[in-house]
């Protein structure tokens, strides 16, 4: 499956990836080419949009349609997208900064308006393109380049203003748990409506190297395994147990009328009751129309 | 003869946009331009377009680069403040040369300004408001004429270029009503659909013209865009040839075409010896002056650009040539008057009078200038 899997969705000829040796983002990628291929998608019939960062250079490795857009702007381009092609399979991936700071408008009033965009976060806490700044992930405490006495902010939970705003599938994993995160993405893309997956990775070149990790993938994983917690071991545990961990696991799922369904519905029923006008010259040519 | 009808500026703006094909809009109200908004969010959807009203004037921007991409024409409006926030993801379709058209209704500025007046501040905002370097093709109407007719153009002119175009209005324009002619045949340019296979096409490929055909998604045609510099595959570069070859034929398919571009109007310039220069709604009042102080005996005629970017360079050394003394006028502290005297400089005399608050300037107090400094002379 593997090489099967690599010949159809890679663009092997731009590999190797510029990511760092050690860096999660890898994994990211290829849980989400078996998700794609899981699913049987047909290339032709997906775009695949991202913002700038690390996380951004995600879409030059898959031979689909692959937009590398602004910084946090990949949802409203990825929104035009799928509205003038609702058939295709659309897939924002993002980093923390460009979804949760620069980009927080888009993510939540895509949320809100529940298009059906598959939105891909890859969590790592810091901007790890600039050199390792401080993000809205950051957990409390943690040292950055523009935190030296450790940040004093508390960071984002993308799941709960994912819920809040309104996306009807919403999950965390992480790339600790890989066949699960292949699941997970496959189920967002199938799902009809606004899907977050929040995916809890590591830089081990900006932000293990500052908090007492290394750049030891191993080290900076087993960090990963420290601050995830699988939400049924969560609901036995205290909220002061809880605190600076990420809970994995769907956290919703629901089915409710999609934007871009209700509007075709319009669109049919409009040209319906312009068919029925169009016996009375109708709207075939604005030019014809009254002004209103 | 087509077909009359009384219509505001707006309106007239969003009805030829139907015409020009333009089936998706993304927008955020901002007035004076919202009357094109709300006017497309009863047509589109009757045309299997779709109209969405984003969060914020860089999610339309975003929006209507998808949408374009996806083949289909595309359209945002604004005016000043929200221009300036759609600055980032228009440098992002100049560089990925994707065509869409943005409407900017002019209004006074700087910042929230004068919401409601007419203002001609964004001149060179529209010309240099993103970072780095690029070409812009900007048309600008007087009348809702041409705000229909420059509509459809600006659609064709961004087809044909695959470049975004900005439409360039003000609030005068857009709120009044005036009986146009609606023509009954249009000219309506469609994009270029690639002529090679898949295997063997690059979005960026200068080879065989200035001008590369975008292939639309779904159509077969996998590629890559990035707002980074890139080669003709659309992936990143920055190889000091490839970065400039690029740039230079992304700024070369506007520069080596401006003459099929750039349009004037020259008003009673046949025998002038002065010339009034303006755009816009003051290119109205500038006629009336010209009219009036013809009638007065003085040989006066006004060049008017169409299009104000590219610039009518030699559209303006012609007359300059000829022309004793240009008088700019405009509703800012001086913006275009740069450029005529970089151009007109040269040969002749340039003089300038403006203001901006809110208010065009009266035909009394352009006459009065005029009169003056032809007598200073
Ligand atoms: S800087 Fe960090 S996030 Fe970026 S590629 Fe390197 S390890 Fe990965």
């Amino acid at each position: 499956m593997k090489t099967e899997l690599a010949k159809k969705y890679l663009r092997l000829e731009k590999l190797p990836t510029l990511w760092c040796s050690g860096c999660g983002h890898g994994l990211i990628l290829s849980s989400l080419l078996r998700a794609l291929y899981l699913l049987n998608i047909e290339k032709d019939k997906v775009a695949m949009v991202s913002g700038i960062g690390c996380s951004g250079r995600t879409p030059g490795y898959v031979d689909v349609h692959t937009l590398h857009t602004t910084h946090g702007r990949a949802i409203p381009f990825a929104t035009g997208i799928k509205l003038m092609k609702p058939e295709f399979y659309v897939l924002a991936v993002m980093g923390d900064g460009d979804c949760a700071a620069i980009g927080g408008n888009h993510f939540i009033h895509a949320a809100r308006r529940n298009i059906d965009i598959t939105a891909i976060v890859y969590n790592n806490g810091i901007y790890g393109m600039t050199g390792g700044q401080v993000s809205p992930t950051t957990p409390y405490g943690a040292y950055a380049s523009t935190a030296p006495y450790g940040q004093l902010e508390e960071p984002f939970d993308i799941v709960e203003l994912a819920l809040g705003a309104g996306a009807t599938f919403v999950a965390r994993s992480s790339i600790d748990e890989i066949p699960k995160l292949d699941r997970l993405i496959a189920d967002g893309i199938k799902h009809k409506g606004f899907s977050v997956i929040d995916v809890i990775t590591i830089c081990p070149i900006t932000f293990g190297r500052r908090n007492k990790l290394g750049e030891d993938p191993m080290m900076n994983l087993r960090w990963v395994q420290d601050i995830t917690v699988p939400m049924k071991k969560a609901k036995d545990m205290s909220k002061e147990e809880l605190k600076g961990k990420w809970i994995t696991g769907i956290f919703r799922d629901e089915d409710k009328p999609n934007l871009i369904d209700l509007y075709l519905e319009l669109n049919k029923k409009l040209k319906h009751s312009m068919v029925d006008e169009s016996s009375k010259e109708g709207v075939e040519d604005v030019r014809r129309q009254d002004e209103t | 003869m087509g077909q009359r009808k009384l219509i505001s500026g707006n309106h007239a703006i969003a009805e030829a946009a139907i015409r020009a094909g333009c089936r998706f809009f993304a927008g955020y109200p901002i007035t004076p331009s919202s009357e094109i908004a709300e006017r497309l969010a009863e047509l589109l959807p009757q045309y299997d377009g779709i109209f969405i009203q984003m969060e914020d004037e860089i999610a339309s921007m975003g929006a209507i680069i998808g949408a374009s991409l996806t083949g289909k024409k595309a359209l945002t409006a604004t005016s000043g403040p929200g221009f300036s926030l759609k600055q980032e993801n228009l440098g992002f379709a100049i560089m990925g040369e994707i065509p869409v058209v943005i409407v900017n209704v002019q209004r006074g500025g700087p910042s929230t300004g004068l919401p409601t007046f007419p203002g001609q501040q964004d001149l060179m905002q529209v010309r240099w408001g993103r970072h780095g370097d690029q070409e812009i093709i900007a048309l600008v109407p007087d009348s809702i004429q041409e705000s229909y007719e420059f509509t459809i153009k600006a659609f064709n002119l961004a087809e044909q270029y695959r470049t975004p175009v900005i439409l360039l209005t003000d609030e005068v324009i857009s709120q009044m009503k005036e009986q146009i002619e609606i023509p009954d045949d249009v000219e309506i340019i469609d994009r270029e659909f690639p002529s090679v296979p898949p295997e063997e096409y690059y979005p960026f490929d200068g080879s065989k013209g200035l001008v590369p055909p975008l292939a639309p998604y779904g159509e077969g045609y996998r590629y890559h865009i990035t707002g980074l510099a890139h080669d003709k595959t659309g992936f990143p570069s920055s190889n000091p040839k490839v970065v400039r070859e690029q740039l230079e034929r992304k700024l070369n398919k506007i520069r080596k075409n401006r003459d099929e571009i750039v349009d004037v109007e020259e008003f009673l310039l046949e025998d002038a010896e002065y010339a009034i220069f303006a755009l816009g709604s003051m290119a109205r009042v500038a006629k009336q002056v010209t009219l009036d102080l013809r009638e007065e005996g003085i040989p006066i005629g006004l060049l008017r650009p169409l299009t104000l970017w590219p610039f009518c360079d030699k559209e303006l050394i012609n007359y300059a040539k000829k022309l004793k003394h240009i008088f700019v006028v405009e509703m800012n502290f001086g913006q275009i008057v740069g450029e005529v005297e970089r151009y007109a400089g040269k040969y002749t005399k340039v003089d300038w009078y403006g203001r901006a608050d809110g208010r065009l300037i009266p035909p009394r107090e352009i006459k009065d200038f005029i009169k003056e400094r032809i007598h200073e002379n």
